[in-house]
């Protein structure tokens, strides 16, 4: 559990965080989104006291961070950033198990655990442990980026814009390597990003900060059908936002059971989106669910959550 | 490279590909030109030895073999142009020392024992040509075979010298004349400079540490240490005597180390001053060469500042250190040369001996052992950097 309690932080005469209480819960994966300069990367790096805030409280685990010793509280903390900032004279092997080394932890341990991030992380190419970060594409460099943070299993992760620099096919797949481990770990994410796309696609909630304040707080299908106001309705999409909602909804929750269709059949956990995606390429209103059951077109359109 | 294209079937060479393949042409094969119209003017129109009557007189010009030296130049210009031009460099270094040796044993016949055979112009500029032109042969050679041909020169030169070949030259028999002065001369000169060094770097590291640290201080600092390297060597040692005598007078023990005016301890004081611009700056430059990035990510996963400087960033801008420390390495043995002056001792101390007796062979031997240190440290350097480069 991570708390913001009234807090605030200005560089100089500029004010970029104004008296913000925020709470994410254990086990929630909560997307900070906004544009840049809005706050929300300072925002994360008040966690782990990579930026010490001038007034208010940052709790983890109902402990004033400010009080815990820096270094044990971030080697408690995962991180992961844009930037990736692997140590080029060092192995992947190596750099993943930084925090762990750190820590102590016995090296049969480390080993045991490289290997487990690596499969994990899909870095399973023959002899990668070994290599050094520089003969690594950049989706490489950044899943051991990731590996990295989540090494010695932290409870609570902290990612700024880790996708951000990546292709899209890459950082898909990286988003649905994060989003199933945070799910099958149950770890507290915290996650910094300005593509609203990777907000809704990850989030549990999301919070988009506009000008150090918090806008909106919601899961996104508050966000997108209920905009508190003109400005968060501007940035979520205006009725642009209804085609991401389609990314947000899954096809499980729309299709009707006792129905069938032709066709090539659609997962049930795919996403409306997707199963338009199919609709079109095969020029037909409904589609076969997998297990049983058919999608309709109109039902997409018409039939809400 | 016309009868290649013509091969390929593309016709006649376009006159702009011609150009650039003449030019380039011309700029592989300049400096081998250059080098033996020096060398060839050098065997013609100066002295190759000189002959004087005692060690102390300078001597008269000998000549007689300026046709071998044309032939000699002449070969090693054709040869330049084709693979054969690095064994003709080699060869050229080697032989003429031994020409000059042959030629001194040959004059020395029914001459006085004081008669002294020394090395001449012409010799010298040759000799130096040679090795240029061995230089720039070996330029797109891989090391293995560089380090070989330097390698048989300087082992031929010491072996040759060892079973007595030169001993007729008066550079050898200064030498020989001088050795036990020689070789404490030589253990004092490296002496100082490795305390020097090891001074420096004791505290130019930190000092570097902190400039980086705190930029605008360090600003301040470097600009301190540039003003020191301003003040003229030889400035510098007379300024330092004054302190450094009272220093002694007031605290006895210090004298007893055998502090004072003169002598090691203001030697080694100022030779540090002068290195640890060059310690400092290259720090500072180390420790830039680490990402913004990978210094964030250290931190964020909880690396104290003692775990970052050890683990990253020593590491990282360990490369750049030890190029620093090359140039901080032959920059002292250059400079200790002047510290004999305030009776330091070293390698400067033959060359002023040698100045104020007008002996030219002993100026020489100096120069050329102080020349011989300096390569040597920036050798052992270079090594150091080829063995922790790849990987820091």
């Amino acid at each position: 559990m991570i708390e913001f309690d009234h807090v605030r932080k200005a560089f100089g005469d500029h004010v970029v965080i104004e008296d913000l209480s925020l709470r994410v819960e254990d086990g929630e994966f909560f997307v900070l989104v906004g544009p840049s300069g809005s706050g929300k990367s300072t925002l994360l790096r008040t966690v782990n006291r990579l930026v010490p805030i001038d007034g208010g409280r940052v709790l983890v685990d109902g402990q004033d961070v400010a009080t815990q010793p820096i270094e044990a509280l971030r080697r408690g903390i995962g991180y992961a950033i844009q930037s990736v900032g692997l140590f080029p004279h060092r192995t992947v092997a190596e750099n993943i198990a930084v925090v762990p080394r750190l820590l102590g932890w016995p090296e049969a341990e480390i080993d045991a655990r490289v290997a487990e991030l690596i499969a994990l992380l899909k870095l399973d190419e023959p002899g990668i442990a070994g290599r050094y970060p520089d003969t690594l594409s950049g989706g490489q460099a950044q899943r051991v980026g990731v590996a990295r943070a989540l090494a010695a299993r932290p409870k609570i992760v902290l990612m700024d814009e880790p996708f951000g620099a990546l292709d899209p096919l890459t950082r898909e797949s990286l988003q649905a390597s994060v989003k199933q481990i945070q799910r099958e770990t149950g770890t507290t994410m915290l996650f910094v990003t300005h593509d609203m796309d990777e907000a809704f696609r990850l989030g549990d909630r999301v919070a988009l900060m506009l000008d150090g304040r918090l806008a909106q707080v919601g899961t996104p299908l508050a966000l997108i059908r209920s905009p508190a106001d003109e400005r968060v309705n501007e940035f979520v999409g205006g009725t642009r936002a209804y085609l991401r909602e389609l990314a947000v909804r899954r096809v499980r929750d729309s299709m009707r059971r006792d129905e069938a269709a032709e066709g090539d059949a659609v997962s049930p956990d795919a996403t409306l989106q997707d199963a338009l995606g199919v609709m079109l390429a095969e020029r037909r209103e409904r589609l076969p669910v997998q297990g049983g059951g058919a999608i309709l077109l109109s039902d997409i359109v018409v039939r809400p959550r | 490279m016309g009868d290649a294209s013509r091969e390929n079937g593309t016709g006649p060479v376009a006159p702009r590909e011609r150009r650039r393949a003449q030019s380039a042409l011309l700029q592989q094969r300049l400096p081998v030109v250059v080098l033996c119209v020096i060398g060839l003017v050098a065997g013609l129109a100066l002295p190759f030895l000189n002959i004087a009557p005692n060690r102390l007189l300078s001597g008269h010009a000998s000549g007689g073999q300026q046709g071998v030296f044309a032939l000699l130049w002449l070969v090693a210009a054709a040869a330049g142009g084709w693979r054969g031009g690095a064994v003709a460099a080699v060869l050229l270094a080697l032989v003429l020392p031994l020409i000059a040796a042959v030629d001194a044993t040959l004059l020395l016949h029914h001459k006085p024992p004081t008669t002294r055979i020394q090395l001449g112009a012409g010799f010298w500029v040759m000799w130096l040509a040679a090795a240029l032109l061995l230089l720039d042969r070996l330029r797109h050679v891989r090391a293995g075979w560089r380090a070989v041909a330097w390698a048989v020169v300087v082992v031929s030169l010491v072996v040759g010298g060892w079973q007595g070949v030169f001993d007729d030259l008066a550079l050898v028999r200064e030498w020989q004349a001088q050795r036990g002065a020689f070789t404490d001369a030589l253990a004092s000169h490296v002496t100082l400079s490795l305390i020097t060094l090891g001074v420096a770097l004791t505290i130019g590291a930190p000092l570097g540490y902190l400039a980086w640290r705190a930029r605008r201080a360090g600003g301040t600092l470097l600009s301190v240490l540039a003003f020191l390297q301003t003040i003229p060597s030889l400035a510098l040692f007379a300024l330092l005597i004054g302190p450094f005598a009272w220093l002694a007078r007031e605290w006895p023990a210090l004298a007893a180390l055998g502090f004072g005016g003169t002598g090691a301890a203001p030697a080694v004081f100022a030779l540090v001053l002068y290195a640890l611009l060059p310690v400092v700056r290259y720090t500072v430059t180390g420790l830039d060469a680490v990402p913004a990035d990978t210094r964030e990510a250290a931190r964020g996963l909880g690396m104290t500042r003692g775990q970052l400087l050890l683990r990253v960033q020593l590491p990282l801008g360990w490369p750049v250190l030890l190029a620093g420390l090359r140039i901080v390495a032959v920059q002292t043995i250059g400079l200790a040369a002047v510290a004999a002056l305030i009776g330091a001792g070293g390698l400067g101390r033959f060359v002023f001996l040698g100045i104020g007796q007008g002996a030219t062979d002993m100026v020489l031997l100096g120069t050329l052992a102080i020349i011989g240190l300096a390569l040597a440290a920036d050798l052992l350097f270079q090594a150091m950097m080829a063995a922790t480069g790849r990987r820091a």
